[in-house]
């Protein structure tokens, strides 16, 4: 596909301020290919099938927007998880705050290390999965991403590993720029639970590309940090095998800008993957979930719920799809995305895309944007409960379908309290 | 312990007068019950009172142990001992009726510059009501109403009641969609809220439910105003020949 002019120049003085890092044959090789991909597809356009909602512009940017850092009196999440923490500050690893990367189980590593071997496990993934996610539908940032990411990690998994790997994205430098790239890979039946919190930068290119295979467990929970002017752009890239379970759940507090995307490949019959978020926003707020779950294999279950909290011209967006391939019988797909406008200034666009060439299937989506409940709200006033706190209750009500999805309670604990935060902030 | 005096309402929206000069004075300890036909205003009456939106006061008062109802908050209104036993008790989906409960209860002892109840407190004290009640732990997990049956909407409100320790009880059709079982349960845990220091005002259709909670002054409410009071025989007159008679007799 040719690119259109003016595409091609706002790629190429993009492409200009980058540089590729350096690394082994294969490392330069797929980054090589990702660079090939994107001077093919361009970064995106406004008029672009899925950019229609969400504005590239501060993306596409050569120059990060700056984000004033948010200095908060709130305390770190998921520190008392017993986890093994993995810092990165403006996008660099930090080794003296991180623990030692190791673990029962665990085949852990930075990206650079990993990339300087002519052999080594994360070849199969760190790139694949992402360039298997292009078709249908084009993701440049991912793409820019596995070209020109500058750090990372690699972790593996090959036994049920007790100890979540909590990745803490600090944001310090107010102009920084990050692109992360993470290789995941769960061997058959292993277990991993992978965590993630924080800003990371002013601007955020995030790329996690995981491979889970036959009946092994990945479970991933992230909080987007609350730094208001950060941007993010980030992409999941799963694949999973026969009888293996995915589940992801996003917290996103804040940011004018947020697109997170996640492509899911079920390639083993009977596998399970479940993709939820809670996204709550007040005033300069855009946030935009866009997922694709494809269905290629017998009897397998994906879920998608997805909630947003808007307020005072907040945007939502989702576009959601579901493709269930010819032959993939007994699937069984769920699709729920709702917004609740707590005024009218905010925005909820929805997009949610069903495309099933099996004929013995069962899939269900639907999308709703609706306000607070008023008779809801006088049942809880009439019994004492302050109006505030009624809405924050019936808040908490509507978000409680995705927060389900969190399957550890202390995990699940973590993410209410970041939620009790904002709307106790809000108040008044 | 409630007084209105006098008291006009009409709807928000339009021009529709619901409350044409009510006068009622349920002293402490009383039960007063009220009944009359379909429109009378009966419902209109229970909702302004607790502080409903949609209503328009346009003349009168009503006051609870002196203070201005009408000038206060529903969650306000609450606090001061307020509370309405909902005709049609509504479902909140995601909020837990325990947590429901315990932040109900919670946020009323705040505003009353009290202590809050601690966890096992709390538990102790529902179980023991909720028993009496017979609503099982589950019924206590589950969302506000959701998936209940009509009888356990109605005993869940009995339950708040329980709980909440309000000194004014207001009612509503509380008896309706009850089958007979059901409604022994929930007449016997109001009666076992009777007490000196707090009232009733029971607004029902039929005569049935006071012989479960024996009323000590019944009204007639008709088109806005209440148009006979008497004691627990005027129950049993509606019942027998209906509002006919007393409409006329008042005409």
């Amino acid at each position: 596909m040719a690119m259109a002019a003016e595409n091609s120049d706002a790629t190429a003085d993009r492409l200009a301020s980058l540089t590729m890092p350096e690394g082994s044959g294969w490392a330069s090789a797929a980054r090589g290919a990702a660079l090939e991909r994107l001077q093919m597809m361009g970064l995106p356009r406004r008029r672009d099938e899925y950019w229609r909602f969400t504005r590239p512009d501060d993306l596409n940017a050569t120059q990060a927007p700056s984000a004033a850092v948010l200095h908060s009196d709130e305390g770190s999440l998921f520190s008392d998880v017993d986890r093994l923490n993995i810092v990165f500050r403006d996008g660099v690893f930090d080794a003296a705050a991180s623990d030692d990367l190791s673990g029962e189980g665990l085949e852990i590593e930075r990206l650079e290390t990993a990339t300087a071997r002519d052999i080594h496990w994360s070849k199969d993934v760190y790139g694949v999965l992402e360039a298997r996610g292009q078709v249908p539908v084009q993701r440049p940032f991912a793409a820019l991403n596995t070209a020109f990411a500058t750090d990372g990690i690699v972790i593996r998994a090959t036994a049920r590993v007790s100890k979540p790997v909590n990745l803490t994205y600090l944001h310090e430098d107010p102009d920084s720029d990050s692109i992360l790239h993470f290789v995941v890979r769960v061997e058959a039946g292993a277990e991993l639970t992978v965590l993630e919190n924080g800003p990371a930068a002013a601007r955020f290119n995030k790329c996690m590309e995981i491979d889970v295979a036959d009946g092994g467990t990945f479970h991933h929970v992230r909080a987007q940090g609350r730094d208001h002017e950060r941007r993010a752009v980030t992409h999941l890239f799963a694949r999973l095998g026969i009888g293996s379970t995915f589940k992801s759940f996003t917290l996103t507090v804040n940011g004018v800008l947020t697109r997170n995307e996640a492509v899911i490949e079920i390639t083993g019959d009977n596998a399970v993957a479940h993709i939820a978020g809670a996204a709550v926003g007040d005033g300069n707020f855009h946030h935009d979930d866009t997922v694709f779950v494809t269905h290629d294999a017998v009897n397998c279950e994906s879920r998608q719920v997805f909630k947003k909290v808007l307020r005072n011209g907040a945007v939502g967006v989702f576009q959601g799809k579901i493709l269930v391939k010819n032959g993939a019988q007994k699937t069984d797909g769920y699709q729920i995305s709702q917004a609740l406008l707590l005024d009218e200034d905010a925005q909820f666009l929805a997009k949610p895309e069903l495309e099933i060439y099996a004929d013995d299937v069962a899939c269900s989506h639907g999308s709703t944007t609706g306000a607070i409940d008023e008779e809801a709200l006088f049942y809880l006033r009439s019994r004492g409960v302050p109006t505030d706190e009624a809405q924050d209750l019936l808040v908490l009500a509507f978000l409680a379908e995705a927060i389900d999805e969190i399957d550890s309670e202390v995990i699940a604990d973590n993410i209410l309290a970041r939620l009790e935060g904002w709307l106790v902030r809000r108040r008044g | 312990m409630l007084n209105i005096k006098d008291l006009h309402v009409k709807l928000e929206e339009e021009d529709k007068v619901i409350l044409k000069g009510v006068d009622l004075d349920v002293p402490a300890g009383a039960v007063h019950a009220i009944m009359g036909p379909n429109g009378s205003g009966k419902s209109t009456l229970s909702y302004v009172l607790s502080g409903r939106d949609g209503y328009e006061v346009t003349s009168g008062s009503a006051t609870l142990d002196g203070a201005d109802l009408l000038e206060l908050d529903p969650e306000e209104r609450a606090s001061a001992g307020l509370f309405l036993a909902f005709q049609y008790p509504v479902e909140i989906p995601g909020v837990g009726n325990m947590t429901f409960l315990r932040t109900a209860l919670n946020a009323q002892r705040k505003a009353r510059g009290e202590d809050e109840i601690s966890a096992g407190d709390f538990l102790k004290l529902i179980r023991e009501k909720a028993k009496s009640l017979k609503i099982d732990a589950d019924m206590l997990k589950r969302p506000v109403n959701v998936g209940f049956s009509g009888g356990e909407k109605k005993r869940n409100e009995i339950l708040q009641m329980a709980m909440l320790e309000p000194k004014m009880c207001i009612l509503d059709e509380t008896d309706s969609g009850l089958d007979v079982d059901a409604m022994r349960l929930v007449s016997e845990g109001v009666n076992a809220l009777r007490d000196a220091g707090r009232s009733f005002l029971v607004i029902t259709h039929y005569q049935r439910l006071l012989d479960h909670i024996k009323p000590d002054v019944v009204h007639i409410m008709a088109n806005g105003r209440m148009i006979k009071s008497g004691g627990p025989e005027l129950a049993l007159e509606v019942e027998k020949n209906g509002y006919a008679d007393i409409l006329e007799e008042m005409a």
